[in-house]
């Protein structure tokens, strides 16, 4: 299974959500496919997609929040499960692309290719719909159900170690940062209005 | 002897009256009353931390969706979370506001603060974070209204020292 068809799989469902992505090759696909203003991508601080996104979701109960997380990222952060799961937004779901492997600094494995379970991770943490998908009809199913539910959920992915040939893309970081929250503000006035 | 009440009231009426509706913590000594007092505000939005690293996504969370924070951590909790406020914080211009209890100083009874307490405000200047102390109670509700307007208008973290004086009752 390739990331980017995952991503491709649930773009449409994106487009009513706000998005935050990892660094590497999970920001590069998901642009490729179409940049949108709903769409973070924190291109460094790895560990810390999941915990802006409970930021989000606890501060914008109306919003549904989508979390494109990674291994190498959440294994830098670990204790985001365990605080995802005592707030337990029903506005989050957080999506794991699990590759074992550490892609854009040439592929070392990370602890999951040694076995780490980062589903079990998360359901021991307290976050109680978990699912890993291995097909592509498996992920379209589990991540659009969660993204339409009403329940906090992770759900990791395990993908291929494949990826874009180059991660930069003509986005600034600030640019990219203050469309985001300037969506938010217009989304929000639209709603009170 | 023990945790000024006080203090940490005035403290916490300060963050109130800057409108800061989510505040992230991890307790330590000097802080419980002031963990408390959020806990027990219904207006508050209080996020207990395991790491204080997940505070800075947190709070970053928070100012995209239009909400004031702040965050509560000891010395070493900043220490803990430095990736987070150099690669967010500051490569995005994220503003924090970051309440940081101030242990290793003079006075420190307890061997393993005090060496956080020597590199805390060498850390801070090398971060080029603006800080400055809440040490006289008459102070701190001017400063901490200062160190708010600063965060949002420079669009940067802002650190406040929490000084013995302030928080502990000899």
């Amino acid at each position: 299974m390739l990331r980017l068809d995952c991503l491709r799989a649930i773009y449409p469902e994106l487009e009513r959500c706000l998005v935050v992505t990892i660094m590497g090759a999970v920001a590069a696909e998901l642009q490729s496919l179409g940049h949108r203003p709903n769409f973070f991508y924190l291109q460094h601080a790895m560990g810390l997609a999941s915990s802006t996104g409970l930021g989000l979701a606890l501060c914008l109960p109306e919003e549904r929040i989508v979390v494109l997380d990674g291994d190498g990222s959440l294994l830098m952060n670990l204790a985001s499960l365990s605080t995802l799961a005592r707030y337990n937004p029903g506005n989050l779901v957080h999506i794991v692309f699990d590759n074992q492997s550490l892609l854009s600094v040439g592929g070392f494995p990370t602890a999951t290719a040694a076995g780490t379970d980062l589903e079990g991770i998360a359901r021991a943490s307290g976050i109680r719909r978990t699912a890993t998908v291995e097909r592509l009809e498996q992920f379209q199913a589990a991540a659009t159900e969660a993204i339409r539910g009403r329940e906090l959920a992770t759900i990791v992915a395990r993908v291929e170690a494949a990826g874009p040939a180059t991660f930069l893309t003509d986005l600034a970081l600030l640019e990219n940062r203050f469309q985001f929250s300037r969506c938010i503000q217009q989304r929000h006035s639209a709603r009170n209005a | 002897m023990g945790v000024s009440v006080a203090n940490s009231r005035l403290i916490y009426d300060a963050l109130k009256a800057c409108s800061i509706r989510l505040i992230s913590a991890l307790p330590e000594t000097w802080l419980v009353h002031l963990i408390r007092l959020a806990d027990e505000d219904p207006e508050m939005m209080l996020v207990r931390l395991s790491k204080e690293e997940e505070g800075v996504g947190i709070s970053a969370g928070a100012h995209f969706a239009g909400v004031n924070s702040a965050m509560l951590m000891q010395n070493h909790g900043l220490l803990a979370a430095i990736n987070g406020v150099v690669s967010f914080a500051h490569l995005y211009k994220i503003p924090l506001l970051m309440l940081i209890s101030y242990r290793g100083t003079l006075g420190e009874r307890d061997p393993w603060q005090t060496q956080g307490g020597n590199v805390t405000e060498a850390v801070l200047r090398a971060l080029g974070i603006p800080y400055s102390f809440l040490e006289a109670p008459e102070t701190v509700s001017r400063r901490i209204r200062q160190a708010h307007t600063l965060t949002v208008s420079s669009l940067q973290p802002v650190a406040l020292l929490l000084m013995r004086d302030l928080m502990w009752e000899e």
